[in-house]
């Protein structure tokens, strides 16, 4: 192995040169940084300034490179050197846009550049040039569970980029919730009239296509492996077992209608009071005509009742159904009462809301109906009594009096219940009681995994862990598509509730994803969101003492565990977030640019000042998610912060070891801030799982303000070393 | 009676259906602009008469739509609007309000259901009369004509209150007391009266009544 060499580069351009002493910084970089290379340009990021680092790097057998100018997410073309290892100090964002402007501050400017330079000098020591996992999986096939309308357009969408594609169907037949529609809320201009589910086209599409495989009546018996060599067992309904190698899934497995006989104060399970699909199948036999009820009596008067059961005490019912909104219910009443208009304008419709929720382009609809005559009336619903004169008795609120209307037909909007399988937090209470020898809790198991879509071999349980009200989704908002397990992607109503429209936009951005991780996974690379990222976990396994944290806290799944229950990382499901380092109470766990070293050289090399000198020190970890982009904006906007801390960017504030905030008091800090996430928000992929002594100083940490007064405080994970690292308490 | 009960059984049965709802559309100015109402609520709060009214428009709309004919057209509220277009001018849906408010209280007047001794509509009467009668509003006789609609003593009471202003107003030339004598007409009065007479007849045809 060639020996290392070490550099430095200093960028003085950006104003860097204005605000910092550039030859200080070289010395310090010379001496305590102890580089070999040490070089600073005016305008480093040019092609000029990259040429001078890439001939360092061939001519002078660079293999290390600190760059101490800009932040580590600003400039990443051009500070590209994939052949070296490489650290970034970031003065610009970090010191001279947010330390306040003047000659007076001018020492504490340099000061926290100085130390910036050392941090990643001492950083760059640590690192080593990620090798890349040898251990690459190729298949870039997609599985797509469900055929229904996001499923279809998912598995379409893959195929027709190229990819080649099995989708897994229930049901002896291709269309899901769609095949139950007569017709679907508008997609285009004018979204005026119902339109054609356009089912039949699609599926024919799908079934036609050469890259497409489609197996009817299945289901997964099993599925093992990782992003890249996915392995599942295809299970027929007549128990015929076929093996799929699959590179990434999508999991669109839809919803079923929250059931309707749970509604009894709606009239729920009388005779006459159907859900919307209940009236689906009346329009579909009515074929065009007029619609009948089960009785065969013409419909004349019809009665939509809102957000039934769902929405909490907001909605229509008891309060004690659903508590969410599903999306679709409103816009899908709209088209139904046109079902009657449409065929006879004398047919009284009247659909009773709180709030008609018609995002979009719905609003046009709404109006279409109105332009039809339906009635629209805001109202709370009290009784819905069925039979062959159906009355619901309501408070009309806007004209505040309680009243009743009688209809032929009383039509229920309830809600989407997701079909993402089993819920994970009740089968690991359950395993864990199992395990613990308790015969009931393994009948129980049994019986839950028979609910199993995916039945993953994963140590976390068969299926994607669940977010909010059993919707299978990371997070709604950063990481759409993203669930938890890396390389199976949930798309529509399993996923959030949603109607037609999202849910085809929404298969189509699972197609990409899946796409997307497939690739990373044949390169060896992190699919996301360290896209392209070469390093994974390594593991000393003669170290480990077999403790478990690592499988248990990695938010991803992607350990599992030996017959000698050590830990067998799965790479491919791996998003290098480094939870497993920060839980592993040995440290026997790694990165090659990434290690307990890494940050620990980082947090020893910061100069600590006299203890009497009124310049305290405060060390924030900062999650490279949230905290380190908002850092950079705090500097891109010239927030003045503290000059008094010293940020190092971490993967995740789960990858934080203790002993780091150990090192940090030792060391002389007088504070250790955690910003990222809090426990409970999962917010961004679900980490921010382990409690902190004081949760409050995650979320809120305020770089304006440290603690600088009398309360100083260090953040701890006292449940893994309990009384230690509290600073003064 | 037994008539009594017929009839509120029969507003029971129209109970958010479109009976009342078409008739509005059929014989009102803009009527069929009603459906479109969102039930937002904007025109409520931006009448200045708002507080003061028994019905906001917003809640007219919502009674036509809920088939209560008889509360609609025997309310004064749309004889309340001061036509200042506050309302059509907020309203997201865009609904003629204003002149939908004119034309339910034209419309409630003409079929006979209009609230008796409503003062904007006895008021609207009287120049409507007075204006017919010569081509031009006879100031004089619509003002006495209105102070007398409460009855003889009312009627004095507010004339002598009203004394000083009317002397004033003749001094300067503004009022001609000869003008109680019936007045001046405006040139054409035949041919006038044919195009009232013809726009009436327009109207009719338009709204379907009968002469
Ligand atoms: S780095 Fe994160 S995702 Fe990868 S194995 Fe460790 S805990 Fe799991
Ligand atoms: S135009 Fe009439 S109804 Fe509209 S705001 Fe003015 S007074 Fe009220
Ligand atoms: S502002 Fe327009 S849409 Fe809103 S309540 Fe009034 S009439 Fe209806």
């Amino acid at each position: 192995m060639a020996d290392n060499k070490f550099a430095a580069y200093i960028c003085s351009g950006c104003g860097l040169g204005d605000k910092l002493d550039i030859k200080t910084l070289e010395k310090i970089a010379q001496k305590e940084g102890k580089m070999q290379v040490v070089k600073s340009h005016p305008f480093l990021c040019n092609a000029e300034g990259v040429q001078m680092i890439n001939d360092d790097i061939a001519n002078e057998a660079v293999t290390h490179v600190c760059i101490a100018a800009c932040s580590r997410r600003a400039k990443t073309e051009a500070f590209h050197f994939p052949t070296v290892a490489m650290s970034r100090a970031n003065l610009r964002e970090g010191v001279i846009w947010i330390v306040a402007e003047g000659e007076a501050h001018d020492e504490v400017r340099q000061e926290m550049a100085n130390d910036y330079v050392r941090m990643g000098c001492a950083e760059l020591k640590k690192m080593k040039l990620p090798a890349g996992n040898p251990d690459t999986a190729h298949s870039k096939r997609i599985l797509v569970v469900g055929g229904g309308m996001s499923g279809l357009t998912a598995a379409f969408e893959a195929a027709e980029a190229g990819y080649e594609t099995v989708l897994v169907e229930k049901q002896s037949q291709l269309g899901g919730w769609a095949a139950k529609l007569w017709r679907r809320a508008p997609f285009k201009a004018p979204h005026a009239e119902p339109q054609d589910t356009g089912l039949t086209v699609l599926a024919a599409k799908v079934s036609s296509h050469p890259l497409i495989k489609v197996h009817l009546n299945s289901s997964l018996a099993e599925t093992a492996g990782a992003p890249g060599r996915f392995i599942v067992k295809i299970a027929q309904e007549s128990g015929a077992i076929t093996e799929e190698t699959v590179g990434a899934i999508v999991q669109a497995t839809g919803f079923t209608g929250y059931d309707i006989t749970k509604l009894p104060e709606l009239g729920g399970g009388q005779a006459n009071v159907v859900d919307q699909a209940g009236l689906e199948a009346l329009a579909i036999a009515a074929n065009g005509g007029a619609i009948k009820r089960a009785d065969g009596k013409e419909v004349k008067s019809a009665v939509f009742v809102q957000c039934a059961g769902q929405r909490g005490s907001g909605g229509n019912g008891s309060g004690r159904h659903l508590d969410y909104c599903s999306g679709h219910c409103c816009a899908t009443s709209i088209k139904q009462a046109m079902y009657f208009k449409d065929q006879n304008p004398d047919i009284d419709t009247v659909v009773m809301y709180s709030d008609l929720r018609v995002p979009g382009m719905g609003e046009d609809f709404y109006r279409s109906a109105q332009e039809k005559g339906v009635i629209f009336t805001k109202a709370k619903v009290t009784a819905v009594s069925g039979g062959d004169a159906c009355k619901v008795e309501f408070k009309d609120l806007i004209l505040d009096e309680d009243t009743s209307v009688d209809a032929d037909l009383v039509v229920l909007a309830t809600g989407q219940v997701p079909s993402a399988g089993v819920e994970l937090d009740a089968w690991t209470q359950l395993t864990a009681e199992a395990d613990g020898g308790s015969d009931e809790a393994k009948q129980k198991i049994v019986v839950m995994n028979k609910t199993s879509v995916l039945n993953l071999t994963y140590r976390q349980g068969p299926d994607l862990p669940q977010l909010k009200q059993g919707f299978a989704d990371s997070h709604f908002i950063c990481f759409p598509y993203e669930t938890r397990r890396t390389g199976i992607y949930a798309a529509g109503p399993v996923r959030r509730p949603m109607d037609m429209l999202q849910a085809t936009e929404d298969a189509t951005g699972a197609a990409l994803k899946a796409i997307q991780a497939v690739e990373n996974a044949s390169l060896g690379r992190a699919a996301h969101p360290r896209s392209g990222d070469l390093s994974y976990p390594l593991v000393r396994l003669e170290g480990c003492t077999q403790c478990k944290r690592c499988t248990v806290e990695c938010p991803f799944g992607a350990i599992d565990e030996d017959e000698r229950r050590f830990p067998v990382f799965n790479e491919q499901r791996c998003r290098r977030c480094g939870t497993c380092m920060g839980a592993c109470p040995v440290r026997v766990i790694s990165f090659e640019n990434y290690s307990v070293d890494t940050v620990g050289s980082q947090i020893k090399a910061v100069d600590m000042p006299d203890e009497f000198s009124e310049r305290p020190r405060i060390l924030i970890l900062a999650c490279e998610n949230d905290a380190y982009p908002a850092l950079d904006m705090a500097g891109l906007s010239r927030t003045v912060y503290s000059a008094f801390v010293r940020i190092i960017p971490v993967r995740c504030l789960g990858s934080v070891n203790t002993i780091w905030i150990t090192d940090a008091l030792n060391s002389g800090f007088d504070g250790v801030m955690m910003m990222g996430c809090k426990k409970g928000d999962d917010y961004c992929q679900g980490l921010g799982t382990r409690p902190l002594p004081h949760e409050q100083d995650r979320r809120h940490a305020d770089p304006a303000r440290p603690g600088t007064g009398a309360r100083r405080h260090a953040g701890s994970r006292h449940h893994r070393q309990p009384a230690r690292g509290h600073a003064d308490q | 009676m037994s008539n009594a009960n017929v009839q509120a059984n029969l507003s029971n049965l129209a109970r958010y259906q479109n009976n009342f709802l078409k008739e509005v559309e059929a014989n009102v100015e803009e009527g069929h602009m009603v459906k479109m109402c969102m039930q937002c609520g904007v025109c409520a709060g931006s009448c200045p008469f708002g507080p003061d009214w028994e019905h906001s428009p917003q809640k007219i709309f919502m009674m036509i739509r809920a088939g209560k004919r008889d509360e609609v057209l025997g309310s004064d509220s749309m004889f309340m609007c001061t036509s200042c277009y506050n309302c059509i001018v907020r309203c997201p849906r865009q609904l003629p309000i204003t002149h939908i408010m004119h034309g339910l209280a034209n419309y409630a007047h003409r079929i006979g259901m209009a609230p008796k001794g409503q003062p904007t509509r006895q008021f609207a009467t009287l120049f409507w009369n007075n204006l017919v009668k010569k081509g031009r509003v006879n100031e004089l006789t619509l003002t006495l004509g209105h102070y007398f609609t409460n009855g003889l003593v009312s009627g004095i009471k507010t004339a002598l209150g009203m004394q000083s202003i009317g002397l004033g107003l003749f001094m300067a030339k503004r009022l001609n007391p000869m003008e109680i004598f019936g007045g001046h007409g405006v040139k054409d009065l035949k041919g006038f009266h044919a195009i009232v007479a013809k726009a009436k007849e327009i109207e009719d045809r338009k709204k379907g009544f009968t002469a």
